[in-house]
Formats: structure tokens, sequence, C-alpha cells
């Protein structure tokens, strides 16, 4: 099932007394969710990805706009009529009910032609169970399971009545880093096995990448770009994207474009044609640095951290805005630089190198040749 | 060295506790074993701290009395009918607390005001509403006849009229607590459960009755036994409606019996009163063991 948003708005009276304006927790939001894939929003915590998803599930009402489910309006259906699974943050698993009566419990709800035997229920929540693998401990309460055990049932409860979306609020947070890694591969086996179209929310940019097929950058309720994860990362529409995606962080600095040329510092550091002159923020991918003897960008070099498969050099750099920056670099490399050198110079790679206008903060496009 | 040290911690342990534990065996412990003495203690009297001799005569005695047994039926009419009735009530009125939002604050604090006024001054107004008096026939009875009824004596009158006004005065007092308890138990749990039952589209009484009340049940059972114990210690409130000549009017309860047996009309006899608390005081542990054998399954914390 296809969801489609069409200039979906939403707006919450402001509480303050003195300042009456409303608070837009969602503005214009437009997309098409094509049938079958694995969708992150992703964003800062108050950004709106949470108000978007309870606007999908209808427990909010938007303000203005809709929202389609394949081809039916149901910006007006209440959340228990649109056929949606939905996954809380907090899991939201009933305490007092097994595991298998939790799974139970959505399919007990059923009235009417929809009605099923008991039989068929145990049946379906037994293969929802066995979906998510946690067969074993049905007859356990939540509050005697790990929480991965507790995400895995609020999986299956939200899978048993074979919802058209699926949506998960922060599926990850509560979990331990060893558990989140194992999880979201778990949730993209499971999304992939059910080819359900499934939605879900996250502040956490590694999250988001890894597993969605696309990926929806919020800020402050407005849409900042959506694409493949590779392709936003490659390819940031401006300033918060480039910051937001990426670990380590990409390093941003304070350049000029003068004569179809990237000037940092004093350094003239890569060809830019096509940018306009004048002041520009630089952003470079960690990966984007190229070790030289003789190289175009010179900088302070403050360490180095030998990490295995890489080596993180940590230099300052009067342009840059923050007080270090943080080039990655293939391991073989680490005879070029010597530690007790001050200074390390790079080459740069012009793919990983992004302009944004000083003021809007909009990406600048160029070409090297 | 380290022997010494923890036997002087243990010791400063008790000191901490020393106030507590005089006040308590004071005040506590020693009047119950000592009613525990006197009810197998014949003919106690207290004035020259005489007996004749020990056995269960006393027991016998009041259990043979009448006064008792009319006390008895009137306490276990008030408990059955008081305690679950209130409770059901309060719960009822709670779950509507909880889901208005205009006005709310008003009504939790006129739902609260019984519990901050006295129990004589809620007796009066009983009074205006029930007694009849040489003048008018008070409030309940105008309403009756105005319906056409029979004006019923609901002070002086049949057992029923005044089983009726106690039981209603007892419900009428207990009720704030009990809503306090519950709005504030019902505003605890997590709104995702609402939520998650929503989305999985549940109807309202099934939320109410597989959520809800499981959330609430550990506050629900505590007002159960409170209430329980609460009844079965009534006596001010008979007090304030029909006067201290209970056992006259027919309407004692067994605190009502003890204390009579002690200080009124026909008192003087701490035996019989001892007797008769004992008894209440098992009548109370037993009911109480057996709620807490069926919480066991019913009550999820």
């Amino acid at each position: 099932m296809k969801v489609v948003l069409r200039n979906l708005t939403k707006k919450f009276p402001s509480r303050d007394k003195k300042n009456k304006t409303d608070v837009v927790a969602v503005s214009n939001f437009d997309f098409e969710i094509p049938d079958g894939k694995l969708i992150g929003l992703l964003g800062p915590s108050g950004c709106g990805k949470s108000t978007t998803l309870n606007l999908i599930s209808g427990l909010e009402k938007p303000t203005e706009g809709q929202v389609f489910f394949g081809e039916d309006d149901v910006t007006n259906l209440p959340p228990e009529h649109r056929g949606i699974g939905l996954v809380f943050q907090n899991y939201a698993l009933y305490p007092h009910l097994t595991v298998r009566q939790n799974i139970l419990f959505p399919l007990e709800n059923l009235k009417g032609k929809d009605k099923l035997s008991k039989e068929e229920m145990l049946e379906k929540a037994t293969e929802a169970a066995k979906l998510v693998q946690i067969d074993e401990l049905m007859e356990r309460k939540p509050g005697e399971l790990s929480g991965g055990q507790q995400q895995r049932v609020a999986i299956a409860r939200a899978l048993v009545k074979r919802p058209k979306v699926l949506l998960l609020d922060e599926p990850l947070s509560n979990l331990d880093a060893r558990l989140r890694l194992q999880t979201r591969e778990e949730i993209k086996r499971i999304q992939k096995e059910t080819g359900i179209t499934t939605i879900f929310v996250t502040h956490d940019q590694e999250e988001a990448m890894s597993i969605s097929d696309m990926i929806v950058v919020m800020k402050d309720g407005m849409v900042q770009q959506i694409g493949r994860p590779q392709e936003v990362y490659d390819n940031p529409a401006n300033l918060f994207v480039a910051k937001f995606l990426g670990t380590p962080p990409v390093n941003i600095f304070q350049g000029q474009v003068k004569d179809g040329q990237l000037v940092l510092g004093e350094d003239a550091v890569l060809p830019v044609k096509g940018a306009p002159d004048g002041p520009v923020l630089a952003g470079i991918r960690p990966e984007g640095f190229l070790l030289r003897k003789s190289g175009a960008f010179r900088c302070q070099l403050s360490s180095v951290e030998v990490m295995g498969r890489d080596i993180s050099v940590v230099a300052s750099n009067k342009a840059a805005m923050s007080p270090m920056i943080r080039a990655i670099i293939g391991s073989e490399n680490l005879a070029e630089v010597s530690v007790d050198a001050s200074q390390v110079s790079f080459d740069l790679k012009p793919s990983k190198v992004f302009l944004f206008d000083k003021r809007t903060e909009e990406r600048l496009h160029f070409n090297t040749k | 060295m380290i022997k010494w040290k923890s036997r002087f911690n243990n010791i400063k342990g008790w000191l901490y506790l020393l106030p507590a534990i005089l006040f308590l065996g004071f005040f506590m412990v020693y009047p119950l074993i000592d009613v525990f003495v006197y009810s197998f203690e014949e003919g106690y009297n207290s004035a020259s701290q005489t007996y004749f001799g020990t056995g269960t005569y006393n027991y016998s005695y009041v259990l043979h009395d009448p006064y008792f047994l009319q006390a008895l039926k009137n306490t276990f009419l008030l408990v059955v009918i008081t305690v679950p009735l209130s409770t059901g009530i309060a719960l009822l009125i709670s779950v509507g607390l909880n889901s208005i939002k205009p006005l709310r604050n008003l009504l939790q604090t006129v739902y609260f005001l019984p519990y901050v006024t006295n129990t004589l001054a809620v007796g009066l107004v009983f009074m205006i509403l029930f007694k009849k008096t040489a003048y008018s026939d008070g409030l309940v009875n105008l309403l009756i006849q105005w319906f056409g009824g029979e004006s019923v004596d609901f002070i002086d009158g049949p057992y029923w009229a005044k089983m009726f006004v106690l039981c209603l005065y007892t419900i009428w007092v207990v009720m704030p607590f009990k809503i306090l308890i519950l709005t504030s138990a019902l505003a605890s749990v997590n709104q995702d459960y609402y939520k998650a039952a929503r989305v999985d589209g549940t109807s309202k009484f099934r939320t109410f009755m597989r959520i809800t009340l499981p959330m609430i049940s550990p506050m629900l059972f505590y007002l159960v036994i409170t209430g329980f114990i609460g009844a079965f210690k009534a006596y001010s409130d008979a007090v304030a409606l029909f006067g201290t000549n209970l056992n006259a009017a027919g309407m004692n309860t067994i605190v009502g019996y003890v204390y009579d047996m002690l200080y009124g009309d026909s008192g003087g006899y701490p035996s019989y009163a001892s007797a008769a608390a004992i008894i209440l005081f098992a009548i109370v542990l037993t009911i109480t063991c057996i709620n807490l054998l069926i919480s066991r399954k019913n009550v999820h914390y």
C-alpha cells in the first residue's frame, strides 16, 4: 500500500498566553511513499517527525492537507479504521497480560464479519510471534522480558492484524548499542518478509541510513530532503542535511570563492567552476581528505588516532568553524604523516566537498572541470 | 573491634526506633494484649482490679446478647452495602472526572468537600434532610409527598428506612477520599496504552475492563481493604444520625456496642467490651485475609 501525504500541515495552539502564534509542528509535507518500502523519518528532536507519524496513524488530525492510503483518502478516518500497526517508543505493552494475550489483543477486538474463532486467533498470534522469533516466550509477562524482546512483542502485536502500513516510533531508542544493531537488522528482515510499507521515526542518522530504502530529513517541521540514504549523504540539499548525516560529522569552514577557486584561509584548495564569487561555507566530509606532502590545504596537526582499518587525523585550521577538524584516511597512509610534525597537508576529493550559500545555507553547485 | 562497631551500629538503630517503639508499645501493643486478657477474665472490675475467674463466659454472653447480635447484623449490612457501592460510584465519578476537561477542577473540589466537613455537621444536614419534627417532615419527605408517595420517618421509623439513611450517609462520607485516590490513579495510567488500544480498534468498554481496571487495580484494592476495615469500625456516623442511645434505636454497631459496654448507660462491663472487641478484630482479620487471597489473582502491580 502506498502512502501519499499531500500538503500535510499540523499546527498546535500556543500554550504561551502572551504569544498567541500557533506552533507549526509539520509544515506542507508533500511526499509519496512507494508501496512496500522502508522509510526513515529523520531529524533532531522537536522537528515534527513524531507528529508526522501520528498524522499518518490518525492519532492526530492535520490542520491542512490530506493523507491517502493507496487511492483512498483516509484523512478523516479514525486510526482503528485505517489498517495500521503502530509500535510505540515505550512499546506500550499491557503489563498485566502475557505476551500471548498482548498479541491476541488486537484480534479480539474484531467484530462482525471479521470475527475470528479462537483457533484462528491463536494461529495468527503464533504466526506473528514466529515472525519476530518470540514464540518461546508466549507465557511471560512483558516485565520479564528484555528490552529487545519487548520490542519484538510490540512489533508482533502491530503485525498480527496484517496492517497495510506499519509505523514505528523511535523503535530502537530504548535499546542498548549492541541490541540496537541487531534489532535494526531484524526490522529490515521483518519488513522484507512481510512486504508491508513501513515508516519509522528516528533521530539517529546511522540507524536511518543503514536500513531505510528512503530517508526523509526534517527540521522545524519542514522537509529538508527526501531520497535514498546514499544519495542524501552524497548530495545534501543544504548545510543542515550535510551536518546532520555522517559520523564523524562533516567539517565546516568559512571560505571564499575567488576566480573559480575555493579559498580556505590563505590556501586555494579546489577549483570550483560555476560557483559564484564571494564568501561561502564549505563542508568537507572526513573521508574527503587525501594526505599529500605537497597538498594545497595546510592544517596544524594535533593528533593521529589509529583505528585499525583507518586512521583519523585530528587537525586545526583558522578557517574551520569548529576548533578541531577530523580527516579519515586509509591506514596505508600512516607512513605519510609523522606524529612529530606540526603541519599536515591535504588534497581534497571534489565529490566530498560541498559549498553552501553563507546566508541561506542552501547548496551551491560547482564542477571541477 | 569490628564486632564492637557493628554492635554499636545495632544499638544505634534501636535507639532511633526507641521513641516510636515506646509509643506504639504503650498505646497499641500493651492495650491490645490487655484487652485480650480481659476478654477471658470474668466480671473484671477496673476500679478494684479484681475478677471472679477465667474462661470463655464473656464470649458466650456477648454472642447471646440480642443487642450485640443486632449490632453485628447492622455492621454487616453496612459493610456489604456501602463498600461495593461507594467504591463503584467513586470509580464512575472518577472516570467521568478524568474524561472531561472544562469544570474538572471545580468538580474535583466539590466532590472533595465532604472530606473536610465535620462528621457531626454532616449529620446535622442529614437531619434536616430526613428527620421528622413537629414542624416539618424533612426535605426528602417533602419530595416524596410531592411525587405522591407516603412520607417515611427515616430517623425514628422502620428499620429499613434507618438503614437506608445510615448507608447513604456512610457512602457520602467515604466517597471523597476514594474519588481523590482513584482520579490520581487514573491520571497516572500511561496514555500510550490508550493510544495503542485505540489504534487496535478497542471499544471503550473493553478498554476500560481490560486496560484501565487492571492498571488501577492496586489502588482499587487498597480502597476496598481500607473500606472494609473502616465500615467495620463505623460508630460516629450512627451517633451523628441517631444520637447516643443506639441500642434503643436498634442501630448500634459493634464499636458502638463496645463503647456502650464500657461507658454507656448499661456500661461498666470491660470484660464484655473486650470480648466484643476481640470478636470484631477476628472478623476484620478474616475478611482482610480473604481480600488478600482474592487480590493475588486480580491485582496487577
